[in-house]
């Protein structure tokens, strides 16, 4: 389908022929030709439509384009031969005069690269300050629904802790039980040379109950609930359901962010001792299987190895660890703007600052228990 | 149906067709076209499934029975390569215009110009600002996300997004409620000229009387699981007591005295 522009002289007037279909599939062909038009010292232009077969919108646009362009050399256009069909859409182009959008400009490399280091700069301070905020909010709810038990809402907490607590009992004890038994396998591979096999019950136990356990648990919550907490909160963010919330004077964070948390600081203790449980027993079927230690003696070295102090001392930190991923998921998804985009960047955020905290609790954790000579 | 229609092929032809939602059957074994040219008004109490019968004519929710042919071919039960094909070929208008909410305004109508057509970014940037002006939004709106944006003029962005390729057939789902009263005859004079200069089809849920009476050629009324259909004079005369509750309720007559008074 070519588009042609007959260019005619007729005394001091130029006139176009513009022949061929005006729409937007060739639209680009037709920007080509009409940036060839020169009206040159012509006075006046007439533009005839009799040869165009067919025109929508985008046609219609760059017709209107050419006669203003036209126009603003100074030369007098006129259009004729307009079908029937085609005077109310180009009554209507005219009408709706659209001006240029220009494409967003890029800036110069390094400055952009600056410009970015600065804006996430900016960025993480106030999230960090949003964060306090809002711990310092959720705090002063907990005090209140303390004073007034009343307020708590129990049924939606105890369904966050089936969500987050008994639906992931299979993942958290299946991982605990392989981690166990890797651990167990490189143990022994390490222990053997001295005679020392016996000892990799010890090296499990401690690691087990005292770190690792509460780790997994942890770790494995806030890629699971955490992430679910932002997204769960966020989509409600979109829909206008925190809004609505607030307009019907619920406090959100009464109603959403006080059964999460308390749900999860519930909850994530109970991961732990499985996940220490489930850890053991994968070091036990190892133990039995491939390093001949009978059950009874891994007992027996178990008991000895940890006291219950150190099954209490890993349990110790879940709670704190399940306060920081719940506090931290509940936070970036009220931080959700009204785009999908921003659901997705905020649930990645809340999973990658919640693993941070956790481990950060974790070595926080340590050094306290060290200096305490425990 | 009268011969006439049989001879023009119609944009959309409906045959026996069946939707259902959830197990649910909305409509029975509906059968009507879409002639060229033509502007359908669909209009029906809520809940009655207006906005599955589009989206099942535009292949989005599958039919439980029955046809669907537009311009000729058949939309078969495949859905995504249906999609593909007749997307350059149709525009679609949700009922929150469903933009795009990670691209700006202009990004968002010149989505389809990128995936269906080769055009340079300074010629999409102009068609962009063009279709923004055609549904009378200002130009600032361009830069905007949909997020910073009203629901009227959120409504009026997709409508400039399904106008980007200037289609043939246009489906809109309730396309002036939400506007305010300028805002809406606005848009009826939009599509009435864009009917009238590109031989437009429409099929245009609506609950707007003023949009029915002023643009619509034919209405379509889904009452009790069946498609009735014709010109406002005959649905007036129709003894169905929702349709004449429709019609000739107070709402339905002030709008047509209105009409009237207009010519």
């Amino acid at each position: 389908m070519a588009q042609s522009i007959e260019q005619t002289r007729d005394g001091d007037a130029l006139v176009l022929r513009p022949r061929g279909r005006w729409v937007v599939a060739d639209a680009q062909a037709l920007d080509d030709r009409l940036a060839e038009i020169r009206a040159g010292a012509a006075q006046r232009v007439r533009i005839d439509l009799a040869g165009v077969e067919a025109m929508d919108t985008t046609g219609a646009w760059l017709l209107f384009r050419l006669k203003r362009g036209l126009e603003a050399g100074g030369a007098a256009v006129s259009v004729d031969h307009v079908g029937a069909e085609l005077a109310p859409l180009l009554t209507q182009i005219e009408k709706r005069q659209a001006s240029p959008v220009k494409p967003p400009r890029r800036g110069f490399g390094p400055i952009v690269l600056l410009a970015h280091i600065g804006f996430r700069t900016v960025e993480l301070m106030r999230l960090t300050r949003a964060l306090l905020a809002f711990f310092g909010e959720v705090a002063i709810t907990f005090a209140r629904t303390a004073a007034q038990p009343r307020r708590l809402r129990f049924t939606p907490m105890v369904a966050q802790m089936q969500r987050a607590g008994v639906s992931a009992l299979g993942i958290v004890g299946l991982l605990s039980f392989l981690v166990g038994i890797v651990m167990t396998y490189i143990g022994a591979q390490q222990l053997k040379p001295y005679g020392a096999e016996i000892f990799t019950v010890n090296l499990l136990a401690v690691g087990f109950l005292r770190e690792l356990g509460g780790l997994m648990a942890a770790i494995i919550i806030a890629g699971r609930s955490g992430s679910a907490f932002t997204a769960e909160i966020g989509a409600m963010v979109v829909n206008e359901e925190i809004d609505a919330m607030r307009t019907l004077g619920l406090d959100p964070i009464e109603v959403l962010v006080v059964p999460r948390i308390l749900g999860l600081i519930l909850t994530l203790p109970f991961l732990t001792f499985w996940a220490d449980f489930t850890g053991l027993a994968g070091g036990a079927v190892m133990c039995r299987t491939s390093l001949d230690i009978p059950l009874t003696t891994f007992l027996v070295q178990l008991h000895g190895a940890v006291s219950l102090w150190s099954v209490f001392l890993g349990i110790i930190k879940a709670p704190f660890f399940a306060a920081c991923i719940a506090l931290i998921g509940c936070n970036e998804g009220l931080l959700v703007t009204r785009s999908a985009e921003s659901v997705g960047r905020r649930t990645t955020q809340s999973v990658v600052q919640a693993i941070f905290l956790v481990i950060v609790l974790d070595a926080l954790f340590s050094i306290f228990f060290n200096e305490l000579g425990i | 149906m009268s011969s006439a229609s049989d001879v023009v092929a119609p944009v959309v032809r409906v045959r026996s067709l069946t939707t259902s939602i959830g197990g649910r059957i909305l409509v029975r074994d509906a059968t009507f076209d879409l002639r060229p040219g033509e502007v359908l008004g669909v209009v029906g109490a809520s809940g009655s499934g207006k906005s599955v019968l589009l989206r099942t004519i535009v292949g989005l929710v599958p039919a439980a029975a029955g046809t669907i042919e537009i311009f000729g071919d058949e939309l078969g039960r495949s859905g995504q390569t249906d999609l593909r094909r007749f997307g350059a070929r149709w525009g679609v208008l949700f009922q929150d215009g469903a933009l795009f909410s990670s691209l700006t305004v202009a990004e968002n109508i010149m989505v389809p110009l990128r995936e269906q057509l080769h055009l340079s970014p300074a010629l999409m940037h102009e068609i962009a600002a063009l279709k923004i002006a055609l549904v009378g939004l200002p130009t600032d709106t361009a830069d905007k996300f949909p997020a910073a944006l009203s629901g009227g003029m959120r409504k009026r962005a997709g409508l400039a997004r399904a106008l980007a390729l200037d289609p043939k057939l246009l489906f809109l789902d309730e396309p002036t409620a939400g506007l305010d009263p300028i805002a809406a005859t606005e848009f009826d004079g939009l599509v009435c000229d864009l009917k009238e200069s590109l031989g437009l089809t429409v099929f245009m849920v609506t609950h707007d009387l003023d949009s029915l009476i002023a643009i619509c050629d034919r209405i379509a009324v889904i009452v009790d699981q069946r498609v009735v259909i014709g010109t406002l004079a005959e649905l007036m005369r129709n003894p169905h007591p929702w349709i004449q509750a429709y019609f000739r309720g107070p709402r339905g007559r002030a709008a047509q005295v209105a009409e009237a008074a207009n010519g």
